[in-house]
């Protein structure tokens, strides 16, 4: 029955302004992603990210799948926000995008007891020496 | 060398495999490996065809540089709390010395990525396991802390985590009451990177750490350990590790 008012109550509410057309019903505000759609329909994510996501957990953990599209650690990277400062806030703060919809809906994750929940920090100056990248070890080389 | 290539005696296999050995690996040439150790796709499974290893030579290796382990610190998000009998420690230095004439050495040992893994064996979740290419890995999804598998490491790899953990690196989720260890920073080695120690230890360390694939004959890990004696820590208990020393 909660899940069936959930349902219900996310059909109504892509905005605040629309959850008081739908006759006031207090809803969180969710905020926007920072690219132009999410990887899969909203509805479709509504029900299944949570399939998705241990899915993909299992195939990452178990045999090095890294695909992005269901991945835990994109989430954050696109859902993050960033504070007045620059700083990126943690995803499960009150009020961002995992904990405005999981504290309405009293369903408690335990994703973030282990995984990080604000994005790499410089991401793009983070670059990996592809291998094999070890120079042979030479006594030569040695300090 | 006459009959089959099991006939000749292991100092002529030897002699023949260093001066095979000796042109590519001159002093002050790189040496690349080829073949499976390339980045895989994103989508690709790790293949059973590879087994990553790691060759340490010793006598490179100094008791003052810690190269290895700070960066291990750093590219994995592990934090202390400054006491040393519960913080996590993938990677430590460990001294040995022959009684008889003294000689020391600084050793760094982390988890072994063993054929056998006896922590794998133990494990009452299935959690402790070892992946296609030979690495071995605690899915913390699924571990309930019973650290079983730190009883049956030989080589005291692992840690268990004590304290509620925040602001964890996003490749390297760590969390309360599971047991971790060394993952050879599968992490990089997905993308096609070395480990961070290895990486380390080439640019500000002395050099003493390869990394690569042992079943890739074209690798500069298996070439050297084709070409030099090297060994397994504790080989005698059958559990096949993927990290060798040279010169131990």
């Amino acid at each position: 029955m909660r899940v069936l008012v959930f349902i219900l109550a996310m059909m109504f509410l892509p905005t605040p302004a629309a959850a008081q057309e739908a006759g006031g019903v207090p809803a969180p505000s969710i905020t926007k992603g920072k690219g132009d759609k999410c990887v899969a329909d909203t509805d479709y994510m509504r029900r299944y990210h949570m399939k998705e996501l241990t899915h993909q957990r299992d195939k990452t953990m178990q045999q090095g799948v890294r695909t992005k599209k269901f991945s835990l650690k994109e989430c954050v990277a696109c859902h993050a926000t960033t504070d007045d400062d620059g700083q990126p806030v943690s995803i499960n703060a009150p009020g961002e995008f995992c904990a405005s919809c999981h504290e309405y809906a009293a369903v408690k994750v335990d994703c973030f007891q282990c995984h990080a929940t604000k994005p790499e920090e410089g991401k793009q100056a983070r670059r990996l020496t592809l291998f094999p990248m070890t120079a042979a070890a030479e006594p030569e080389t040695g300090q | 060398m006459s009959g089959n290539g099991f006939d000749i005696d292991r100092r002529r296999f030897l002699s023949a495999a260093a001066a095979a050995a000796g042109v590519t690996l001159a002093p002050g040439v790189t040496l690349y490996g080829i073949g499976q150790a390339q980045a895989r796709g994103l989508d690709e499974p790790a293949s059973g065809k590879v087994r990553w290893g790691m060759l340490i030579d010793v006598n490179l290796c100094t008791a003052d540089c810690n190269a290895c382990v700070s960066a291990c610190a750093e590219e994995n998000g592990l934090t202390g709390h400054g006491r040393p009998a519960t913080d996590a420690q993938w990677i430590r230095k460990v001294s040995v010395r022959d009684p008889k004439n003294g000689v020391e050495k600084s050793v760094p040992v982390m988890c072994q990525h063993c054929a056998e893994p006896p922590c794998v064996d133990v494990c009452p979740t299935g959690a402790s396991f070892k992946r296609a290419d030979g690495i071995v890995l605690v899915d913390k999804h699924i571990c309930i802390g019973c650290r079983y598998c730190m009883m049956a490491c030989p080589y005291k790899a692992r840690s268990f985590v004590h304290e509620t953990l925040s602001d964890q690196k996003p490749h390297a989720p760590r969390g309360k009451g599971t047991v971790e260890s060394c993952t050879f920073c599968v992490h990089r080695v997905d993308a096609g990177a070395a480990p961070a120690c290895v990486e380390a230890c080439g640019d500000s360390g002395n050099g003493a750490m390869t990394f690569g694939d042992l079943n890739d004959p074209n690798s500069e890990i298996s070439q050297r350990v084709a070409a030099y004696a090297t060994r397994q820590i504790r080989a005698d208990l059958g559990v096949d590790p993927g990290v060798r020393y040279q010169n131990l």
